[in-house]
């Protein structure tokens, strides 16, 4: 059980929850990732992205949005409730060194597993440039976090709302057309997103981590639920990963695989949304 | 095989029973042969298509003392010979024979610590009762004791009565040995480490404990609370239980010695990473490995559509590749789930398949389709990536290999568009590599197996493995046989 020790939300369905997990905290660095379940009996198995830690204080930090069932339950919950089961600290950590000038991506909710990459990028002495990009302003997250850490920071929107109206690919391209050209790109967000920042960085020969966020059970190795092709081969993006080299990864068939249980998850999703609004109605009517 | 009604079976145990207590005279060894094999009484297979309950019902009393009765106690008892962990099966079989079932558990448990699993899980025909002398007198393995079938009957009789004694515990010693793993070769180390009266805690990366038990065979042929059973009674030895917790990532091996005041460390945590056949298509959605198939079923209950939040993919066409127990237990998970055809495809034929002949005749009656010297070559799919068909290739069998079994060699030219929506690959699994990966100075075979010594020792100091890890994937009696092996050691090291 790992209680809740703070909740927030950060946008209309963007919620940060810091969960009492201290052998976690003591573990774990940028890059890695939990699985939450909230129900051991009937409950499934998410990963989430740890976005901070504090070993001190035995937590760590993640944030969600509210997308599926698990997510919306999550979300319901307040600062006191508890967690069934937190698994982690998974996956291989990010490779952190001075590199030079990094350039790193965030799309959407993909800011929260970025922000730790940055604090490590950062200490380790590297010049930053963050990218952080939303379909509107309500949906950017961590801004004032990641301007803290950045020496140039640029944030774009696709409706304009907010900054640049623009998709974060059009800044990524004039940053890699820079002399000299950053010695790295890291990009984290939704699929198609990772997917043209390594078609933008490719014709540049930016180096591009991108982390995944795939289907998985166990989170150890075990299923071989997250599998994806990385340069041909098969990766497993739980011990593997979940970072990869962007240029190699097989994004159609990640993005495909995603899909798998769309129809079911479709059901589920309507499912919650009309238990919700019942319980409104109940709410209302007692 | 023809199914017969589970009522039906008992009746006729019960008239045959009577007949041999009416008598004055013991029974010769060709009477004793004569007994009719008692055959396993079983839900309807029309029936228990449909649900998940356990396959078969166990033995009633008179069938498991009829049983036992086949038995000829042969001095030189061959069947012990064939048991990884030499249980004393003429002892057990002698006490059951004359219905003293209690006595007979225990002489099982001096051996065995689960014996309610291995009953239903040990491939018994290669093993204890392929040596039997019944089954040789009648010329075939299937007519050997019973002696797995009996072994479940006390050991369920036992856990059912709530008799269950619970093991002498040594005084606590105030060392301590991590288990991480809890599979049935953990379990047993657990078991055989606290009795000396040392404090045991067990991880589990899982959120229930059991490992291959719970995540991978099904409900209908091993049921969970049997497993559960096992862990209350090491719950009330007062072995510590740590769920959620992975070795190598939320903590490191040897932070559990040099920190966390472990004396001793019993690495068994199986073989966990499944192997894949290196095929065009592989990725499609549509393709599992068995392992995830299996785990969505069982641990996190995806056959309960109602209730269970993990979904699981449904098509009218699966097929399963590969011949072993886990390719019948997804096979006949799918049968369950609904699907219109389930097939079976093997590359070998029937006599090569490793699966216990119990579960393919179960398969079999269960409506799967086998489809025998055929393998996969390629999987197809549509515009949106998912699985359509395959395409196969025909086999034949030749010359024997180093596994003594005839190679299949592909006939070319066969190749053969099949219509499927799910496959299900279930070729085996490769070691873990979680723990090797994260624990230095730690000896790994090329195959990343797990090397250890006569006791049981790895190449560190005070760490030990066992079961799958280091044999590569094989049965639950060899892991148990493993676990108490390293947990002796475990133990001789802990009384310096």
């Amino acid at each position: 059980m790992n209680r809740i020790l703070v909740k927030k939300q950060l946008s209309d369905d963007v919620y940060l929850m810091r969960l009492a997990a201290p052998h976690i905290a003591r573990e774990r660095q940028p890059g890695q990732f939990v699985i939450l379940q909230l129900d051991n009996e009937f409950g499934e198995r998410i990963p989430l992205t740890i976005a901070d830690a504090d070993p001190v204080e035995g937590s760590i930090t993640i944030i969600f949005q509210a997308v599926g069932k698990t997510t919306h339950n999550l979300a319901d919950k307040q600062q006191g409730d508890s967690v069934q089961s937190v698994l982690g600290p998974l996956g291989q950590p990010t490779h952190i060194e001075k590199f030079g000038t990094v350039v790193c991506v965030g799309g959407g909710i993909g800011v929260a597993p970025l922000h730790p990459i940055v604090k490590g990028m950062k200490a380790a002495g590297n010049k930053l440039i963050i990218i952080v990009g939303a379909r509107s302003r309500n949906l950017i997250i961590l801004e004032d976090e990641m301007r803290a850490l950045a020496d140039e920071f640029i944030v774009c929107t696709d409706d304009g709302s907010y900054g640049r109206k623009a998709l974060v690919t059009e800044p990524l391209k004039e940053v890699c057309e820079r002399v000299p050209k950053p010695d790295l790109a890291v990009a984290i967000g939704p699929p198609i997103m990772m997917k043209f920042c390594a078609e933008t960085t490719r014709p540049y020969g930016v180096h591009t981590e991108v982390s995944l966020n795939t289907i998985m059970i166990d989170g150890t190795g075990m299923c071989g639920g997250c599998r994806v092709s990385v340069g041909g081969q098969m990766k497993f993006a739980c011990v593997d990963g979940p970072e990869f080299d962007g240029h190699k990864v097989d994004f159609n068939n990640l993005m495909q695989r995603l899909k798998a249980y769309r129809k079911v998850e479709d059901h589920a999703h309507h499912k919650c949304h009309l238990e919700a609004e019942v319980r409104k109605k109940e709410q209302i009517l007692s | 095989m023809s199914y017969i009604p589970s009522e039906a079976l008992a009746e006729a145990a019960i008239k045959e029973l009577d007949v041999i207590r009416k008598r004055s005279t013991p029974l010769t060894p060709r009477e004793r042969i004569s007994i009719p094999v008692q055959e396993m009484p079983t839900q309807d297979p029309a029936v228990r298509r449909r649900n998940v309950q356990e396959v078969a019902h166990g033995y009633t009393p008179e069938q498991a003392q009829l049983e036992s009765l086949r038995c000829l106690q042969c001095k030189n008892a061959p069947c012990v010979q064939g048991c990884p962990v030499r249980i004393d099966i003429p002892g057990f079989l002698k006490a059951a024979a004359n219905g003293e079932f209690e006595t007979a558990c225990d002489i099982i448990k001096q051996s065995s610590l689960l014996p309610a699993v291995c009953g239903r899980v040990c491939p018994q025909e290669v093993q204890c009762q392929e040596h039997c002398t019944v089954g040789k007198a009648l010329k075939s393995v299937d007519k050997a004791v019973s002696i797995g079938r009996v072994e479940r009957f006390v050991a369920d009789l036992e856990r059912e009565s709530g008799r269950t004694k619970p093991p002498v515990i040594k005084p606590e010693t105030g060392r301590k040995v991590a288990v991480i793993g809890t599979g049935p070769a953990s379990i047993t180390v657990a078991a055989d480490v606290r009795r000396e009266g040392h404090k045991v805690e067990m991880f589990e990366a899982f959120h229930k404990p059991g490992g291959v038990l719970v995540y991978g065979i099904p409900e209908f042929r091993l049921p969970k609370r049997i497993v559960q059973a096992e862990f209350d009674a090491l719950t009330r030895m007062g072995v510590e239980l740590n769920t959620n917790f992975v070795i190598g990532r939320t903590r490191k091996l040897k932070a559990l010695l040099d920190e966390d005041g472990f004396d001793a460390v019993f690495i068994g945590t199986g073989a966990g990473l499944p192997k894949f056949m290196n095929m065009e298509g592989e990725n499609l959605v549509g393709v599992f490995s068995a392992n995830e198939y299996l785990t969505r079923a069982n641990l996190m209950k995806a056959y309960d559509f109602e209730r269970a939040d993990t979904p699981i993919y449904r098509t009218g066409k699966v097929a399963v590749l590969g011949g072993g127990n886990v390719a019948m237990d997804a096979a006949r998970t799918a049968v369950r789930l609904g699907a219109e055809e389930v097939h079976i495809i093997y590359r070998r034929t029937e006599v090569e398949m490793p699966a216990r002949i119990e579960e393919i005749a179960h398969a079999k009656e269960e409506g799967v389709i086998f489809h025998l010297l055929e393998n996969a070559k390629r999987l197809i799919g549509d515009e949106n990536g998912c699985l359509t068909s395959m395409e196969c290739l025909r086999y034949e069998l030749g010359e024997p290999d180093a596994s003594g079994r005839r190679r299949p060699v592909e006939i070319k030219g066969s190749e053969f568009i099949r219509a499927i929506g799910t496959v299900i690959v279930a070729i085996g699994n490769d070691s873990n590599p979680l723990i090797p990966r994260t624990t230095e100075g730690l000896q790994t075979t090329k195959w990343g197996n797990i090397i250890v010594d006569d006791n049981g020792k790895t190449s560190l100091d005070r760490v030990y493995a066992g079961g799958d890890i280091v044999l590569g994937a094989a049965t639950v009696i060899l892991a148990m046989g493993e676990g108490r092996r390293a947990a002796a050691s475990i133990n001789n090291l802990l009384r310096k």
